[in-house]
């Protein structure tokens, strides 16, 4: 055990996991929200309520069919996902013809009615999810304890969030989804389906949601408000980080996790408020956000 | 009421102002009367409401800036407001005007930061720092946290005024809410206000028409702010409590609602809207846990189906401008 800055390492490094751990979830989140931003158009602010359905999907998967988290994994995203499809095909497809604060107010609605609905059923304190047997446990790195579970967190997320670039980024379907953002029409008459595609991208981002709510369930109690405040934060990184590049969402989603972390180490009355405070700095400094194209 | 004519308003214009002036004599009949029949409390609150929501309806309907934080002035407007009335013993007018006060400072510098980004991220950022402002108000002492501001005196308006008599009370809350809608009403119907619209239709035309555009959203900002601010002040005074309730994101939320149900840029639908969503709270209370189930469904089906508002349609069905 040593002292850093005359705060003892264990303290150091363990806000800095969590920093990390909550960084890779804005990241996914972030990236979620980047990527259905640039198809449909639409900031999604049901994300949230999406997030804590992921969550809520592993809880019920282990509760009433026994089915364990590798299980959930795999199935929560999926099942969000295809619910994620439904809520576009009944009600944002009509959307994108008019102002973006039309899909901004349905999918708050939908936010309030999908949280409400949780609420109502399953109160307001959190349910505990446990630790997957393979991933209990931890390694003593000698400066600090690393739970298992945390950093298989932290790794999958990164891995999730890398694939992800590289779908979009240097794949053929990636390129059509680009092509598609940039000028759908021109796409189509090429003869590619661009409302499914813009479907199918809307369950992939909250599918991400989703992948990211079944991580958090074990690290934080599964609660139908888990994604309500946190949407909110992710909000502000998204402005920080702009929505018009992928890694530009994962590294300001990582970079702020963990200045968040730290900032609970040096200076823990603002932990909350960090990430706006970087907000209003950027916004006075690059008002395109760091890796923005303009506004 | 004196009707101020636009600088481009023409003959034909003169039938649409007349429905405005018979609508607004209606309106104040029926508030005059009202708290003969109905609980006076109840209509303090909607008009308090009526009027935050109408300083929201200013920016989205008439700047085409949705500000997704507004709760940011009408709950912190509220705190100094109750504040300045407990702690500091001021009369009733100088608290709510604290209030306004608190409202135009925070509206220069969360306006000034969040014209600076358009459209969707606009929202984000007016959302993201009321949530900062939030968490502030969490931690800082004098809000009393989770307990709030309470027992905070009425006092005396102007000295003579007895505001523990319900029906005084009422009369300064409508007083004052007819103040603010005639100066909103003002607002939209000066040359300032016809620039705002000129922004709301195409922001770059107007830029290239010779007006600092940024200037004119973020005078509109703070006007909003402020009236907000008063919304909030005078909520503070008539529930004698400011609490976390009033800063939380669901405010911003229900003041969205609340002028997307009666009807966005129209001048009447934020009231009607107001009264709507505070009625279906109050007579609904048995659902009380349903609320914001209920609420988001009436988000969807106005966002779907009835885009125009209460009012909105209203006024398009009779060809009207209300």
């Amino acid at each position: 055990m040593f002292e850093i800055f005359g705060i003892p390492s264990q303290a150091l490094f363990g806000q800095l996991l969590i920093g990390l751990i909550n960084g890779s979830f804005y990241a996914l989140l972030s990236l979620g929200l980047a990527v259905i931003f640039g198809m449909l158009n639409i900031i999604n602010f049901t994300h949230g309520a999406q997030y804590m359905l992921g969550a809520f999907c592993a809880f019920f998967l282990l509760q009433y069919a026994g089915l364990g988290y590798w299980t959930a994994l795999i199935v929560a995203p999926l099942a969000v996902g295809i619910f994620g499809m439904i809520i576009e095909r009944l009600f944002l497809q009509w959307l994108y013809k008019l102002d973006h604060l039309y899909g901004l107010l349905l999918t708050f609605g939908l936010g309030l009615i999908i949280e409400g609905v949780f609420r109502n059923y399953f109160g307001s304190s959190g349910l505990p999810y446990r630790v997957p047997e393979s991933l209990q446990g931890g390694q003593n790195l000698g400066f600090m304890f690393l739970p298992n579970y945390r950093a298989w967190v932290i790794v999958f997320s990164l891995f999730v969030c890398l694939a992800t670039w590289f779908l979009i980024e240097r794949t053929r379907l990636g390129a059509y989804l680009r092509a598609a953002t940039e000028n759908p029409t021109l796409v189509r008459a090429f003869g590619i389906n661009v409302p499914r595609m813009i479907t199918l991208t809307y369950g992939f981002g909250v599918g991400l949601a989703a992948l990211a709510g079944v991580m958090a369930a074990p690290i934080y109690n599964v609660s139908p408000q888990m994604g309500a405040d946190l949407i909110i934060v992710v909000f502000a990184v998204v402005v920080i980080g702009g929505m018009g590049s992928i890694m530009g969402a994962i590294v300001t989603g990582f970079g702020l996790g963990v200045v968040e972390g730290l900032t609970k180490v040096f200076f823990p009355e603002a932990s909350n408020t960090v990430i706006f405070i970087i907000m209003a700095i950027v916004l006075l400094v690059r008002p395109a956000g760091l890796f923005g194209r303009g506004a | 009421m004196e009707r101020v004519l636009d600088p481009i308003a023409t003959s034909a214009d003169r039938p649409k102002a007349r429905a405005e002036v018979v609508a607004f004599v209606v309106m104040v009949a029926a508030l005059i009367v009202a708290p003969f029949f109905l609980y006076p409390l109840f209509l303090m609150q909607a008009l308090c409401f009526a009027l935050f929501a109408c300083a929201f309806n200013l920016l989205i309907g008439y700047v085409g800036l949705l500000s997704f934080g507004h709760a940011l002035y009408f709950g912190w407007a509220s705190y100094l407001a109750a504040h300045a009335a407990k702690i500091w013993g001021l009369p009733p007018e100088l608290a709510i005007l604290t209030g306004a006060a608190t409202a135009a400072v925070l509206g220069v510098m969360a306006g000034s930061l969040a014209i600076r980004r358009q459209g969707i991220y606009f929202a984000m950022i007016t959302l993201a720092l009321a949530q900062m402002m939030y968490f502030v108000a969490l931690q800082v002492p004098f809000t009393g946290g989770e307990d709030g501001i309470q027992a905070v005196p009425r006092g005396f308006m102007f000295g003579f005024l007895d505001l523990s008599n319900q029906m005084t009370m009422y009369a300064v809350v409508l007083v004052i809410f007819l103040a603010g809608f005639l100066f909103i009403h003002r607002i939209i119907n000066s040359p300032f206000g016809e620039v705002l619209k000129a922004i709301r239709e195409n922001e770059t035309r107007a830029v290239s028409l010779g007006y600092k555009t940024d200037r004119y959203k973020l005078a509109a900002f703070v006007l909003s702010a402020t009236l907000a601010g008063v919304a909030g002040g005078t909520k503070a005074i008539v529930f004698q409590l400011a609490s976390l309730t009033d800063v939380h994101w669901a405010m911003s939320g229900e003041v969205v609602l609340m002028t997307l149900v009666g009807g966005l840029g129209t001048v009447f639908g934020p009231v009607v809207g107001a009264f709507v969503i505070i009625a279906m709270q109050n007579y609904l209370s048995a659902f009380d846990q349903w609320v914001f189930v209920i609420q988001g469904v009436i988000f969807v089906v106005c966002v779907l189906l009835f885009r125009r508002g209460i009012v909105g349609e209203f006024a398009h069905l009779l060809r009207i401008k209300l």
